[in-house]
């Protein structure tokens, strides 16, 4: 009788889809793989990200830079603090994410979701402040104002960090799209599930659909077709071990992409600086002449 | 070198519709008879020119009808200037100048490199534009006779030395002047309209310029009113041009905007074509009264407008940098800012001056180390 | 252009350059002969006269020349910043005295206007070691951080368009934040870089620190492919930049690109007509129109196209085409035969794909390499001459009708380096800058340059940015 009583519930499980255009499709490909957790324990199907995947991602990312490096960086800011509320209204089941995900206590994966939240708040303030330390007047010798601002790159392929599921993510992402570019990220591979929940997230952030768009799969074979792809601008390699960053970067080198090779980050944690904004800004000059107010040059 | 100077082509032609207007009823008339219908030239319907139907034509579509000939061109351009807002319109619809890169070409034409044969035409060419001035309150008839001789012959120890184009005076002093450079080809030029400030009653400058022609003046040198073109009563400064140019009869008229006190480019683009379209022979930069004179840039932007007014109606205007020009080098860079903007067409006393009066020296003594290969001094040529 | 005033021959004295019959790499301080002996022939353009005979390395010479710029870099990148400030200051005064000398033997070997080199070039190139000297002792206040590091020995490759401004722009960020090279020339170009290796040693720059090679592009590949380059600093076309960045794939070596471009120069309605013209020609024909940045498209507004194109085609009669040491050439020869031939080649494809060629009336030199001012008119965005960088004096005229049009147009190429915006408009300037995907917006002018003003592309032009506080980046470990 206590048996019965004491039967505990059925769960609903969830089924990861991947975030593209701000829907939330299956793979094209119609084929998922396994992801465990770090004692080998089924966790749930991931979506196996095909190329075509990779293709309809590019194209929403491309479809929403025009909106997104247009807004207001005010804007921008605003969403990307809406995203660290979010956040932190379902904090405790990115914890388990990731606590799942990378065999960490709850109490370690909980400090590493704070750090992510913060590290949103931190980007938010960002994004409208880099433009005046990057960017500026430069004195040249004529009669000439000129401005140097920094822009977007335009579309960025991020390959996310294999070892920080969550926070590693969101630190490269996070100052990807705070300057204005669009993102297609590639989840960690054996750890995809907090990415694919920060989809769950984004989508409810008020962040323009395409913005962000997530792939989880075999990193090496969604990065190729990304690295190769004339209308990807920018590749961040940090999830790409040594072989593949070398194979990405001279397929990258066909449209001349911008590329931020892996970076060896011991401590996720660790205070960001600048780097990764102005490593996918582009720099533009404005020259126009000044002269003087009159036609003689002397009548003031 | 001058050499007759055409028959004008007729701007605003006899058979305009309307009677002339009065000098004392300077505001246009509001007969109907006065305003020509908008398209009394516009061509059949549908049938495209061949020729330019240039910028202002586009700009002006519903002002004006742009024929595609000159003397068509004179009854259409007529019609621009039939109202204050018509006027308006098409001056500040001009294009804009950008002044740094005015001045930035007038710079680069400036450090062209002009050698040997090139410099001796060039300086023979400078001395025969040369209206050379006397405009002071201390003239006398004697200054006024040494400066005649002068013109007629610059340099008493070569005769194959051009004469200037003209003596430039005060009206009082055109009969001397006159008399002067009689039996020479060297024209009297006066300036008149209460030059230099044209602070005065209409009647009182067209009286000016009346008895500067009955004195014998070949030329009028007028001031536009500087004031009433601040103030953006265009239609004023038309009317007086026009009203002088009825009272300089047979006299060539050159129109002084005094640059330096309209001091914007665009102000001195637009001045161009007001001036141009009232029927100026010449558009002249300055009084040489004034702080700013002629410079590279203002005279070429006087250039453009000349040449893209000759383009659009057939009618060749004279340019006159006047003012702060003293050295043959600054001459040659004027005669290379004509050569190189509106064309060798412009290369002739006729259609350039300059008002001057110590750079005739200069060419004479540049002229002398041409011809002897020594630097000359101030001794070897003649104060006038 | 007939005219009742023609200009005499005004030719800048040929004596005040002393063009030895032969010249040796700059390999640790001093002039040597290649390892294998090999030399070239460098010839002036404008008349094909062979100007000197010149070694060219190998990749024995690029081994021992990276060798030498490391065993130089420990010390000069410890040397105190005000101490490379001043050698810095020294280069770029020695510069000045010599520039009439140094016009001339650029004009000589690369065909352009001696007023080019004289006007600009030179001016450009003092001006940038001024610029970059007055930095070396102020690294950490440069938004960098605090103590900056150089990367060690950069490998530099320049093109012959610019032969001694593109060493400057390469060589002042360089010297200035404490690393060693070993710089390339062009093989057409080789002389001022040479001239400049006389300059180093005259300003006391230690050993090592700078060192020229001059060669073809094996000796460039050998460079930026040498193991022991650490920053690679490349200009020229993007065909190469793409094998370069492929060649740098995988390794620690820092790279900045700076490569072709199809610029576009918008002119709307209402801009200023003249000065758009003078904008024009020079956005085009400037150095022959052999300039990265060139404004190679003019996208002209339809309701002011036939108007704008009378304009052009009146000024470009004016233009003057000829020996280019003399004072009054705007227009001087094409750098090498070879260039001709893709300019012609090109030009040809134009033609047959249907485009309007014009010319002003102008006779070509018999010897040398020249090419006359050239506009294609009825050209579209499916035109090669509308896609293809010519590098040379040929400007594709296309028109729009809207603003939205005009900036879809000019973004529409794999390049992004260069536009030209000219409207009397303010916030049209503003509205269509934002919009343009080029690194570099002049708006109601062109071709202006100036070490203070951050240079560089996007897209296919390639990254990193040469001039002001952002050039320092790229030769900083930051």
């Amino acid at each position: 009788m206590s048996d019965k009583s004491e039967q505990r519930r059925l769960s609903v499980f969830k089924t990861y889809k991947l975030y593209v255009g701000g829907k939330f499709p299956r793979s094209e490909s119609g084929r998922v793989y396994e992801v465990t957790d770090s004692k080998g324990n089924w966790l749930a199907n991931a979506p196996l990200s095909s190329r075509k995947d990779a293709r309809d991602a590019v194209v929403a990312a491309r479809k929403a830079f025009g909106g997104w490096s247009g807004a207001t960086a005010y804007n921008r800011g605003q969403i990307l603090y809406r995203v660290a509320e979010m956040l932190e209204g379902r904090r405790e089941q990115y914890v388990r994410e990731v606590a799942d995900a990378e065999g960490l206590s709850r109490l370690k994966a909980g400090a590493q979701v704070d750090a992510a939240i913060d590290r949103w708040v931190w980007y938010a303030g960002w994004t409208d402040k880099i433009a005046q330390v990057v960017g500026g007047a430069n004195p040249v010798a004529g009669p000439y104002f000129n401005l140097s601002s920094p822009e977007p790159t335009g579309v960025v392929a991020v390959l996310a960090p294999r070892e920080s599921s969550f926070l590693g993510l969101v630190s490269v992402l996070a100052p990807v799209i705070a300057t204005g570019n669009t993102a297609v990220v590639v989840a960690a591979e054996q750890a995809p599930l907090p990415a694919l929940s920060l989809g769950e997230v984004l989508a409810t952030s008020d962040l323009p659909g395409g913005v962000v768009n997530v792939l989880s799969g075999r990193t090496a074979e969604i990065a190729a077709p990304l690295a190769a792809h004339q209308d990807v601008n920018a590749i961040d390699l940090a999830g790409a071990d040594e072989v593949l960053a070398r194979e990405l970067e001279i397929a990258a080198a066909d449209n001349l992409k911008r590329v931020l090779r892996p970076q060896p980050v011991d401590d996720w944690t660790a205070a960001p600086g600048t780097d990764r904004m102005t490593a996918f800004l582009e720099t533009k000059t404005v020259w126009h002449p000044t002269g003087s107010l009159g036609a003689s040059g002397s009548s003031y | 070198m001058s050499r007759p100077a055409p028959a004008r082509p007729a701007y605003a032609p006899p058979d305009t519709p309307g009677p002339p207007r009065s000098a004392r009823d300077p505001l246009p008339s509001t007969t109907p008879s006065s305003t020509p219908p908008p398209r009394a030239t516009s061509r059949p319907e549908g049938k495209t020119p061949t020729g330019v139907y240039s910028r202002y034509a586009r700009r002006y579509a519903r002002l004006v009808t742009m024929p595609t000939n000159a003397s068509a061109a004179a009854h259409a351009l007529t019609d621009v200037a039939s109202s204050d807002s018509t006027l308006r319109r098409f001056l500040h619809g001009l294009p804009g100048v950008d002044a740094v890169g005015l001045e930035g070409r007038a710079a680069s034409l400036g450090t062209r490199s002009i050698k040997t044969t090139a410099k001796a035409y060039a300086i023979d060419l400078a001395i025969s534009m040369v209206d050379l001035t006397t405009l002071e309150g201390a003239d006398t008839p004697g200054k006024v006779r040494a400066l005649g001789a002068k013109a007629v012959a610059p340099d008493p120890t070569d005769p194959a030395t051009p004469s200037a184009a003209a003596v430039c005076v005060y009206p009082d002093m055109v009969a001397t002047a006159k008399a002067a450079v009689a039996g020479s080809a060297v024209k009297v030029a006066s300036v008149a309209t209460a030059f230099p400030a044209g602070r005065a009653p209409l009647s009182v400058k067209l009286a000016d310029v009346r008895e500067a022609v009955a004195r014998g003046a070949d030329e009028i040198d007028m001031v536009i009113d500087r004031g009433a073109f601040l103030a953006g009563h265009y239609m004023k400064v038309y009317d007086e041009i026009t009203a002088v140019r009825e009272a300089s009869g047979a006299a060539r008229l050159k129109v002084i905007f005094e640059t330096g006190e309209l001091s914007t480019y665009d102000n001195i683009r637009r001045a161009s074509w007001l001036g141009m379209l009232a029927g100026a022979d010449f558009i002249k930069t300055s009084t040489g009264k004034v702080a700013v004179n002629a410079t590279p840039a203002n005279t070429l932007l006087m250039l453009e407008a000349v040449r893209d007014f000759r383009a659009q109606t057939g009618v060749q205007v004279g340019v006159k940098p006047a003012g702060g020009i003293r050295t043959s080098k600054d001459a040659v860079k004027f005669l290379v800012l004509v050569n190189e903007t509106a064309g060798g067409d412009w290369l002739d006393n006729h259609w350039f001056r300059f008002g001057a009066s110590s750079l005739l020296n200069d060419l004479l003594m540049q002229r002398q180390k041409l011809a002897t290969g020594r630097y000359s001094g101030p001794d070897y040529v003649t104060v006038d | 252009m007939a005219s009742v005033f023609e200009y005499a021959p005004a030719p800048e004295s040929r004596s005040v350059v002393d063009i030895a019959p032969s010249y040796g790499l700059f390999v640790d301080g001093e002039f040597t002969e290649a390892a294998d002996g090999k030399v070239f022939k460098t010839v002036s353009p404008s008349s094909e006269e062979v100007l000197s005979e010149v070694a060219r390395a190998g990749e024995a010479d690029v081994d021992r020349a990276v060798r030498a710029a490391r065993k130089a870099f420990e010390k000069w990148s410890a040397l105190p910043g005000p101490e490379r400030a001043k050698y810095l200051f020294r280069i770029a005064r020695i510069i000045q005295e010599r520039s009439r000398e140094l016009a001339v033997l650029e004009t000589l070997d690369n065909g352009k206007p001696i007023r080019e080199t004289r006007d600009a070039d030179l001016p450009l190139v003092a001006a940038h070691f001024f610029y970059y000297a007055g930095w070396a002792d102020k690294l950490d206040h440069a938004g960098f951080g605090a103590g900056p590091r150089p990367l060690g020995v950069a490998g530099q490759v320049i093109p012959w368009n610019f032969p001694l401004l593109m060493l400057a722009w390469k060589i002042a960020p360089a010297l200035a934040t404490g690393n060693t090279v070993v710089l390339k020339p062009a093989e057409t170009t080789p002389l001022s870089a040479l001239f400049f290796a006389d300059i180093c040693r005259r300003a006391g720059l230690p050993r090592g620190v700078v060192n020229i090679l001059p060669g073809y592009g094996d000796a460039g590949a050998a460079l930026i492919a040498h193991p022991d380059v650490d920053k690679v600093a490349f200009t020229g076309s993007t065909a190469v930049g793409k094998e370069i960045a492929r060649t740098v794939a995988g390794t620690r070596k820092k790279v900045t690109l700076e490569l072709g471009g199809k610029g576009a120069n918008i002119v709307f309605d209402d801009a200023p007509i003249d000065q758009a013209v003078e904008g024009i020609v020079n956005g085009i024909f400037f150095n022959q129109g052999q300039v990265c940045c060139a404004g190679s498209r003019l996208l002209v507004q339809e309701s002011i196209e036939e108007e704008l194109l009378n304009s052009l085609k009146r000024r470009l009669s004016t233009l003057r085409l000829g020996d280019p040491l003399d004072k009054n050439t705007d227009i001087g020869a094409i750098n090498s035969e070879e260039q001709l031939s893709r300019i012609t080649t090109l030009v040809a494809q134009g033609e047959a794909e249907g485009a309007e060629r014009w010319s002003p009336a102008c006779d070509l030199p018999e010897s040398g390499y020249w090419f006359a001012p050239t506009l294609f008119t009825n050209v579209t965005q499916a035109h090669r001459i509308a896609r293809d960088e010519v590098f040379g004096p040929v400007l594709s005229v296309l028109t729009f009708r809207t603003p939205d049009e005009a900036v879809a147009k000019a973004n529409n190429t794999p390049y992004g380096l260069s536009a030209g915006i000219w409207t009397e408009k303010g916030s049209r300037i503003l509205a269509v800058a934002n919009r343009l995907r080029a690194g570099v917006v002049w708006s109601n002018t062109f071709n202006k340059f100036d070490p203070a003003s951050p240079f560089g592309g996007y897209k296919e032009s390639g990254f990193g940015r040469e001039g002001g506080r952002h050039g320092l980046e790229a030769y900083l470990d930051v």
